[in-house]
């Protein structure tokens, strides 16, 4: 009982929170939610800085870069690491380092486009369904069930199969196995917002059910969504990783990480280490700024969510 | 208790149903069908072939005729045949899905082996470093791709014991050391990421239990930490630990198709990728169906489990 503070402490601070909160305009109400989340939550602003790092070195990649990713020189063995080549080169004569920064636009391109793509499709669907209920809800609860009835790498692999392996093939890929589990819980969400009076009152007022579900219900389903796009942009990484990998995904010569373990990582493994563990380090390091980060926003916009 | 199994069994039939539908449909979405692919390397054949082998394959009939008769050979456990190796699907599936299993057991074995104690070791000693320590080995297994560490490992391998990932596979009931010394290293590649997970739960789990007032009696009248922790704050903290222990060994499954190719064992998850490769689209189906199958299985037991290892739940 200790932890608990007195019931009017407690209460005073939340009076001068709620107040706080009024008074501030959105551009305040953001730059104090920054402040708060880089002063409360070192962890989450280690992974913040990790993710502001790779989207630096892919935006700058031409200009950071010593060498064209695609230039070869032949000089038939890969070269170690020196002061010419930052992280050595492949059998190609490719430069490593190069190609790493030119993969970080990739793994980017991929993460960003299919967590935001599928997570506004599911918030959609979520909110459609929570907003309507009825035989709308029940359509679109079972098509969601079967999305979510295959594990989430082996529909990917069925998507490509269909498709065929590209950049595009790849982002629909990851795309849709996000979207059933995005939609589940923006609609637990939105059905309690939905029972809400001024979802009542709008409707009254003969506000449309677009703008209802887009102004009044949407935003108020905003954490839970941005929650779970946040902890997809890790996994949509690791699963481009995972299909270029596997040759399913990004395929030479086009730089990403994935692929430049398959390939020559693989086969030059006991002669060229430095190709394996260079993309691999790469892989990790994204994705564990991109888990650090998530889960500090998690803990910060959803307290009942906290593992302890 | 035996109404309620039933009507979760018939509640997950439109679900598998729809998940073949889909598989069918995205299967048939693939320009060109069978027989278009199985000609396009033997140079120019008459339009006349391949109408009747359309017709022979049932290709020309309606898609909902063809999806029915599709069904009724998948209940009979009936794939087709491979189009790559010419050997029926279930033949092609049952020579490789033992070895997937068995790897998959062992994964978690070494999940649960590891979870369990790292996870109460790290909620006793909380913020203290056996904690973050804990934390940060668990955090990475979610950061390390499980194909990457797969690599590390064989790099290590090779380095230090001139070891070489091999080339056949021998049976446990040929011989069993050879056996598991294969398996081992796939399956710590894999294990790692599930145990990950399961510590993780357990951690916040045995930390919730720590603080009922049961542990504080229980420690109040002068039981034994070790006694508290293991009796009373490990048992009843188990039943979200079994069920993401459960939850993952359908994910594992996944994980496999990666680790699989990495060590070059042959099972199910090397086949769905060398299916893939090989555009043997009967063969992807089939796989795909089992895996999904699998995973709607697995959840169900696990809604089951909660109901025997938490008497609280009850099943209207």
């Amino acid at each position: 009982m200790t932890e608990q503070a007195h019931p009017a402490i407690a209460h005073d601070a939340e009076e001068v929170a709620r107040r706080r909160w009024l008074e501030d305009t959105t551009a305040r109400r953001w730059r104090r939610g920054a402040a708060d989340f880089i002063r409360q939550r070192p962890l989450g602003t280690a992974g913040a800085a990790v993710i502001l790092l790779m989207i630096f070195a892919a935006a700058f990649a031409p200009v950071i870069a010593p060498y064209d990713p695609y230039e070869q020189h032949f000089t038939g063995i890969p070269l170690p690491p020196s002061g010419e080549h930052l992280l050595g080169t492949d059998a190609f004569g490719r430069d490593m380092f190069s190609r790493i920064l030119f993969g970080a636009r990739t793994a980017l391109l991929v993460g960003f486009v299919s967590s935001i793509v599928g997570s506004t499709l599911g918030l959609i669907f979520g909110v459609v369904g929570a907003y309507f209920g009825g035989k709308v809800d029940e359509a679109i609860q079972r098509v969601m069930d079967v999305l979510i009835s295959f594990p989430l790498i082996v529909l990917a692999i069925a998507v490509v199969a269909a498709l065929g392996p590209s950049v595009g093939n790849v982002i629909a890929a990851i795309t849709i196995p996000v979207i059933p589990r995005v939609a589940r819980v923006t609609r637990s969400s939105g059905l309690a917002v939905v029972r809400m009076p001024y979802i009542e009152a709008a409707r009254s007022v003969g506000v449309q059910a677009p703008r209802i579900m887009a102004l009044h219900i949407a935003p108020n389903v905003f954490a839970p969504y941005l929650i779970m796009l946040t902890a997809f942009l890790g996994q949509a990484i690791l699963l481009e990783a995972t299909l270029s990998f596997l040759g399913l995904g990004v395929v030479e010569p086009d730089p990403a990480w994935g692929n430049m373990l398959r390939g020559q990582g693989m086969q030059f493994l006991d002669q060229a280490p430095w190709l394996a563990i260079a993309p691999g380090a790469a892989i990790s390091l994204a994705v564990f700024g991109f888990n650090l980060f998530g889960d500090s926003l998690r803990d910060a916009l959803d307290p009942r969510l906290r593992t302890a | 208790m035996g109404r309620y199994v039933i009507g979760r069994l018939l509640l997950m039939i439109p679900t598998l149903l729809g998940v073949a539908i889909l598989t069918f449909v995205l299967m048939r979405v693939v320009p060109g069908d069978v027989v278009e692919l199985r000609y396009s390397q033997s140079g120019s054949v008459s339009q006349d072939v391949i109408d009747r082998e359309r017709h022979l394959l049932g290709l020309d009939r309606p898609l909902q005729e063809q999806f029915v008769v599709w069904m009724g050979q998948v209940v009979r456990l009936d794939f087709g045949t491979s189009l790559w190796t010419d050997r029926p699907v279930t033949e092609e599936i049952g020579a490789r899905i033992g070895i997937t299993i068995e790897l998959a057991l062992i994964a978690a074995l070494i999940a649960t082996l590891l979870a369990i104690p790292l996870g109460v070791v790290a909620a006793v000693n909380q913020d203290r470093w056996p904690d973050y320590a804990i934390r940060v080995f668990s955090i990475g297994g979610l950061a390390f791709p499980s194909f990457w560490l797969g690599v590390l490992m064989i790099l290590g391998l090779v380095v230090w014991f001139h070891w070489a990932p091999p080339l056949i596979f021998i049976p446990l009931w040929k011989d069993p050391v050879q056996n598991l010394a294969q398996l081992i290293w796939p399956a710590l590649a894999v294990g790692y990421r599930y145990s990950a997970v399961a510590t993780r739960m357990t951690r916040s789990s045995v930390l919730e239990v720590l603080r009922e007032d049961y542990v504080r009696t229980a420690r109040a009248k002068g039981v034994r930490e070790l006694f508290v922790v293991s009796r009373h704050a490990l048992r009843n903290s188990l039943l979200p630990v079994v069920t993401v222990i459960s939850l993952e060994f359908a994910f594992l499954f996944g994980g496999l198709v990666v680790t699989e190719q990495v060590f070059n064992v042959n099972g199910l998850g090397k086949l769905l990728v060398d299916a893939v490769a090989h555009r043997d689209y009967a063969l992807v189906q089939a796989i795909v169906l089992i895996f999904s199958f699998v995973f709607v299985f697995v959840n169900f037991i696990v809604d089951l489990l909660y109901g025997v290892l938490d008497p609280r739940i009850r099943y209207a």
